[in-house]
């Protein structure tokens, strides 16, 4: 199958190429676990990280899976850099070009911006997080992740709880999941509901009603205290009791083996309580280890236009 | 239903060969223990069919399997294949004897990979080639140990190597470029 250029969202891919990105990360993850540590296939290649949010776990993720795959990384990091002397996108995209780098992977608080840098760079270009659009890798890691406890994702069920108005997560993961012939659920505070949801995803009122559903995944979003500058919830009390995982609703998800997931880093006693990180059915650090794989059948899939010292 | 081309080696012509192979290697190496590691896609029936061989005068002789999509010379050239990351060996090969089996061999590249793959895996004390077919046409200096049938042919000739294992039935036919199905 024949690569792209870029990796901006999960509306652009198609399902068979969604497939394919799935069953790469397989092999990927099974060489890293059979002491392969690192192979040749991006040698000579260049990736520039190019975060323009706070980020740790993403950013050495794709570190870690581009020095797996041989490539030669280097962090921009854009406090420290001419951003602050006010050099526009544009600008420095120009210059990185100059630089011949083969990969870009940007994070942007605003949509969109991935596209533009990928319109000026014949480097390929992957969305790390842009606003509230789209985080396609997180998408694809939880795709992944879920296949690989439920095997096949046709009509299995995830409820997603928490902001899904401003989480490009949400965004992300629902699109590939129902790509996928999954059904997902949404559960969470009123005003964080979008109005203009797929209509084949239904909201829920109560975490009753999401039990009463019998979801075989919930889907814990983070609470973005960085993004809440109106207040759409009470307090974060509040938010707990009525959205999150409490003692309670934890010993009924176990009685049912239901699977817990959360893009990470949770906030205890928010989204979840403590006893939740050491249920057995918690895939949070799963979905740590499977974002390298499924990060690496990225790089490894797209096709930069930089032309190539090999092959 | 195409054309399978022109036959070169029949069924029973390439059992022959292959029992050729295994007692080729037998004679070389009377004591020495080594592992016999097939290259994806038809390398790994045919590593299976000389062990089986092998049987009688070694029992329980080692063998592997080897993906080498990693380590091709054109990764962007590369499309998926079932076999993709199907690397398969029964413990490190540091000190080992290894026996690298591949059906055709024709411009060299795949054994330069699978050379290079074989070393994320230790260090083997020797490496030796077994083939099924030398068709020619080298771009790297690699030549076979072990060879079941050498005859050149041109580049714009396609070789179909069918093995039991896989395909139902062995054979061997040449196939003309026009009607190329790899």
């Amino acid at each position: 199958m024949n690569g792209r250029k870029d990796l901006l969202d999960i509306e652009s891919l198609s399902v068979e190429e969604i497939n394919y990105l799935l069953e790469t990360a397989g092999p990927f993850k099974n060489l890293i676990r059979q002491s392969v540590k690192k192979m040749p296939p991006l040698r000579g290649r260049h990736v520039l990280t190019l975060f323009y949010e706070p980020s740790t776990r993403t950013r050495s993720s794709f570190e870690i899976a581009a020095k797996r795959l041989s490539a030669d990384v280097t962090n921009f990091t854009v406090s420290t850099s001419s951003v602050v002397k006010g050099e526009s996108i544009i600008d420095t995209i120009d210059t990185l070009q100059a630089m011949q780098v083969d990969y870009i992977i940007v994070r942007h608080g605003a949509a969109g911006v991935p596209n533009l840098i990928a319109k000026h760079t014949r480097a390929s270009v992957i969305n790390a997080g842009d606003g509230h659009h789209a985080h396609p890798t997180q998408g694809l890691l939880d795709a992944f992740t879920m296949k690989e406890v439920l095997g096949p994702l046709t009509s299995r069920r995830v409820a997603v709880i928490g902001d899904i108005q401003h989480s490009r997560v949400a965004r992300s993961t629902s699109m590939i999941l129902r790509k996928l012939g999954a059904q997902v659920g949404v559960f969470g505070p009123g005003p964080l509901i979008p109005e203009d949801r797929h209509p084949d995803m239904q909201s829920f009122r109560c975490f009753n009603e999401v039990f009463d559903w019998q979801p075989e995944v919930i889907y814990l979003l983070r609470i973005q205290m960085e993004r809440q500058k109106e207040q759409f919830f009470p307090s974060l009390h509040e938010y707990h009791r009525l959205y999150g995982v409490t003692d309670e609703r934890l010993n009924y998800i176990r009685s049912k083996g239901i699977y817990i997931m959360h893009p990470g880093p949770v906030n205890r006693g928010v989204e979840l309580v403590d006893g939740v990180m050491t249920y057995e059915r918690t895939l949070i650090n799963l979905q740590v280890e499977n974002g390298i794989a499924a990060r690496m059948a990225v790089l490894y899939w797209l096709q930069p236009e930089t032309g190539s010292q090999r092959g | 239903m195409e054309s399978p081309g022109q036959q070169l080696l029949s069924p029973r012509e390439i059992d022959t060969r292959i029992h050729r192979l295994a007692y080729e290697i037998l004679e070389r190496h009377p004591k020495e223990k080594f592992i016999l590691v097939g290259i994806h896609r038809r390398g790994v029936p045919l590593a299976q069919r000389l062990a089986k061989v092998l049987e009688v005068e070694r029992p329980g002789v080692e063998t592997g399997m080897l993906d080498i999509t990693l380590h091709r010379d054109d990764p962007q050239k590369a499309t998926f294949s079932p076999d993709f990351g199907k690397t398969k060996l029964p413990h490190d090969l540091d000190g080992t004897l290894v026996i690298l089996v591949d059906d055709v061999l024709f411009t060299g590249r795949t054994i330069r990979a699978a050379i290079d793959a074989l070393f994320e895996y230790g260090r083997p004390s020797k490496i030796e080639l077994a083939v099924l077919v030398d068709r020619g046409c080298r771009e790297v200096p690699i030549q076979p140990d072990y060879c079941g049938l050498r005859q050149t042919i041109g580049r714009e000739s396609y070789l179909r190597v069918r093995l039991r294992e896989q395909d139902g039935q062995d054979g061997l036919f040449l196939v003309d470029n026009k009607h190329q199905a790899p």
